[in-house]
């Protein structure tokens, strides 16, 4: 059984293109030229000297000393936190706006939940010289302060989605509503491994040096490339489809993946869409989503705006659907107190995104002799606020 | 035969109007629709709200959200309209977005169209590969004609493929926008709806996107056998309630 994408954009039953006739020319452009244009030279040359020179690649693999001991296990941390603009989110913008230059696309939009991928991709558009549109919920323009001015800094306009919910999903609504008005000229980034496909494919790719380095990087630190476990969190899915996507059908590496609990899964404000979503189409793509029964997409709750999105990307629905992956929830307070015991004992602040990630130990056990990865997906700067208030610091 | 493909065979230029159903309020459907047809309306396409329409702009979005918050569920739709068939013969075709109809099962949902009298759907986010792969013989099997959409940048091979699918019209979006975005129509539009005539394709073609009053219908229908309005009925609903349905119609047809 193979766990990538087959030839028709499915990962499994998931995936798909289930977009309006509006978006096919758009869809169909990409899906045709995204393989070729990645496997050019130039293009390999170019996109692997950006992320040397101007993300900070590779990431460093670092052996968490004090965390290891604690656990009883042998604990490496994937640091995407270290790299240009705080997040791994930055690996796909570069792959992204490459890829808009050779389709000859001059206006780049993009949404945004917390900011991170939205700043991302004004980085890129600033370095590249390239107009920059960021959709982004009213809800979170007010709540993301700070990032909404590093987007302006860099030269992007943020226009706020004022429709249903105004946050991430009404965000994803109004830039692809941007992009059916504007069919030409526009390039839209998708920021997770969502959306309708080549999308998903393309951020797992553009996302997998991850995977690649934590192979050779392993290998120096303990002479095998194979981890027994890999572990990331997710929300759309981006950083975990790149920290798994070598190991996909190695099935000696676990794949683990933890959704954000929210207040608890039953609590009726979570985000945990494996166990609460239903097969169905959101945003061109078939997936797991949360949904009421008539149809309905609901609004999911985290305290990490950048787990807080009603559904999860079709690689990852069918990880999880076929067993391939073990899924785990954390909840607010469980991410958070994980986040403080990093700080505490590795003297590393994370996003509290990836705070879900760490509370993995909540859940499992693993044995002494297990080598576990995590994806240390961002860095916690963003998130500050939100610790102080929490904590009371 | 089906009742669209009766109301193409007359001699006229048709008009069709899209409203959400359950708006402005949630036990409106039955009379809109009733109305419409006594206004001298040709075709009507009751559209189901859903959460996230986005191929639809400002007007429509804030149709459906009120309409959700009114209560409007797929089931009470075909409770509401159960009866249709005793006042109202003109065709009647449910526009929606996928994800609901998936949910409650496409099988059912057609069986439960034909059951009430549903002639057609359209279902944008339904693309016609998948459609022509996995659903084409259910909705045929309950006598649902599926409405394909075509935009400026469609590619003629495209065209000649969904016109293959197709068995009924083709809807014929003006230009490359949400719904409700743009008004009126320039040489890009009238380029587009020449080619898309010389093509002599076997569906006839209706336009939609961009009409909103008699001029514009009358140039949509110039190049196609009818026009469809969306946003600048809903808008009128909003602003001027349901007791003027048929001056808005009389406004657009003379």
């Amino acid at each position: 059984m193979s766990y990538n994408i087959n030839n028709k954009g499915y990962y499994g039953e998931f995936g798909g293109a289930f977009i309006p006739e509006m978006l096919y020319p758009n869809v169909e452009e990409l899906r045709q030229n995204y393989l070729k244009v990645m496997a050019e030279p130039e293009f390999q040359e170019e996109f692997n000297q950006l992320l040397k020179d101007y993300v900070g690649r590779p990431s460093p693999l670092y052996f968490a000393k004090r965390l290891s001991e604690k656990y009883t296990t042998k604990v490496y941390l994937k640091r995407e936190d270290l790299n240009h603009t705080g997040a791994h989110k930055v690996n796909n913008t570069i792959g992204q706006i490459l890829m808009a230059k050779r389709l000859g696309k001059t206006r780049i939009i993009a949404e945004t939940g917390a900011g991170q991928h939205g700043v991302a991709t004004a980085t890129v558009c600033a370095l590249m010289g390239l107009e920059c549109i960021v959709y982004m919920g009213e809800i979170d323009i007010a709540r993301q302060a700070p990032n909404v001015a590093r987007m302006k800094m860099l030269g992007a306009e943020v226009h706020p989605a004022l429709s249903g919910s105004r946050t991430l999903k009404d965000a994803t609504n109004e830039a692809i509503r941007d992009w059916i008005n504007n069919p030409v000229n526009t390039h839209y980034i998708i920021g997770s491994a969502i959306g309708p496909h080549p999308y998903p494919d393309m951020v797992t790719r553009f996302q997998s040096v991850i995977s690649e380095e934590i192979k050779w990087q392993l290998k120096v630190h303990e002479g095998r490339e194979n981890p027994d476990y890999v572990v990331a969190c997710i929300g759309g899915g981006s950083n975990a489809a790149g920290t798994y996507y070598h190991f996909l059908d190695n099935e000696d590496v676990g794949i683990i993946a933890v959704e954000a609990a929210g207040k608890g899964i039953d609590s009726g404000e979570s985000a945990a869409t494996s166990v609460l979503g239903k097969e169905g189409i959101i945003h061109g793509c078939k997936t797991l989503l949360m949904q009421t029964n008539d149809g309905q997409i609901t609004e999911p709750y985290s305290i990490s705006a950048g787990l807080d999105y009603p559904g999860v990307g079709p690689l990852h629905s069918h990880l999880y659907k076929s067993g391939r992956g073990e899924f785990y929830s954390a909840t607010d307070d469980e991410a958070m107190t994980a986040g403080l015991e990093l700080a505490q004992l590795e003297g590393i602040i994370p996003a509290i995104e990836t705070s879900h990630a760490l509370a993995i130990f909540e859940h499992k056990t693993f044995k002494p002799e297990d080598i576990v990865v995590i994806s240390l997906s961002g860095r916690g700067d963003k998130d500050l606020q939100n610790y102080i208030d929490y904590f009371k610091l | 035969m089906n009742r669209i493909h009766q109301k193409l065979q007359e001699n006229k230029k048709l008009l069709s109007i899209y409203f959400t159903a359950g708006y402005p309020s949630i036990n409106d459907t039955v009379s809109i629709i009733e109305d419409l047809e006594k206004s001298g309306v040709d075709m009507i396409e009751i559209g189901l709200p859903f959460s996230d329409p986005l191929a639809d702009g400002p007007t429509i979005q804030a149709s459906s959200t009120q309409a959700l918050k009114n209560g409007m569920t797929t089931e009470k739709l075909f409770e509401q309209i159960k009866d249709i068939r005793k006042t109202v013969s003109i065709p009647l075709i449910i526009m929606g977005y996928f994800n609901p109809v998936l949910q409650y099962g496409v099988e059912a949902f057609c069986k439960k169209c034909q059951e009430v009298g549903i002639d057609g759907l359209i279902l944008p986010d339904l693309p016609v590969d998948v459609y022509a792969e996995q659903y084409k013989d259910t909705f045929e099997k309950f006598g649902l004609k599926n409405i394909f959409l075509i935009t400026p940048q469609t590619s003629n091979e495209r065209i000649q493929f969904i016109d293959s699918v197709s068995d009924g019209f083709i809807y014929m979006v003006s230009s490359a926008s949400t719904t409700g975005a743009k008004s009126g129509f320039g040489d890009e539009q009238t380029q587009y709806f020449e080619r898309i005539a010389s093509m002599q394709l076997k569906n006839p073609q209706i336009v939609g996107f961009g009409i909103s009053n008699n001029e514009t219908f009358t140039q949509a229908t110039q190049y196609a056998k009818g026009a469809i309005i969306g946003s600048a009925f809903i808008k009128h609903l909003t602003n001027k309630g349901v007791n003027t349905i048929d001056a808005f119609v009389k406004g657009i047809l003379n």
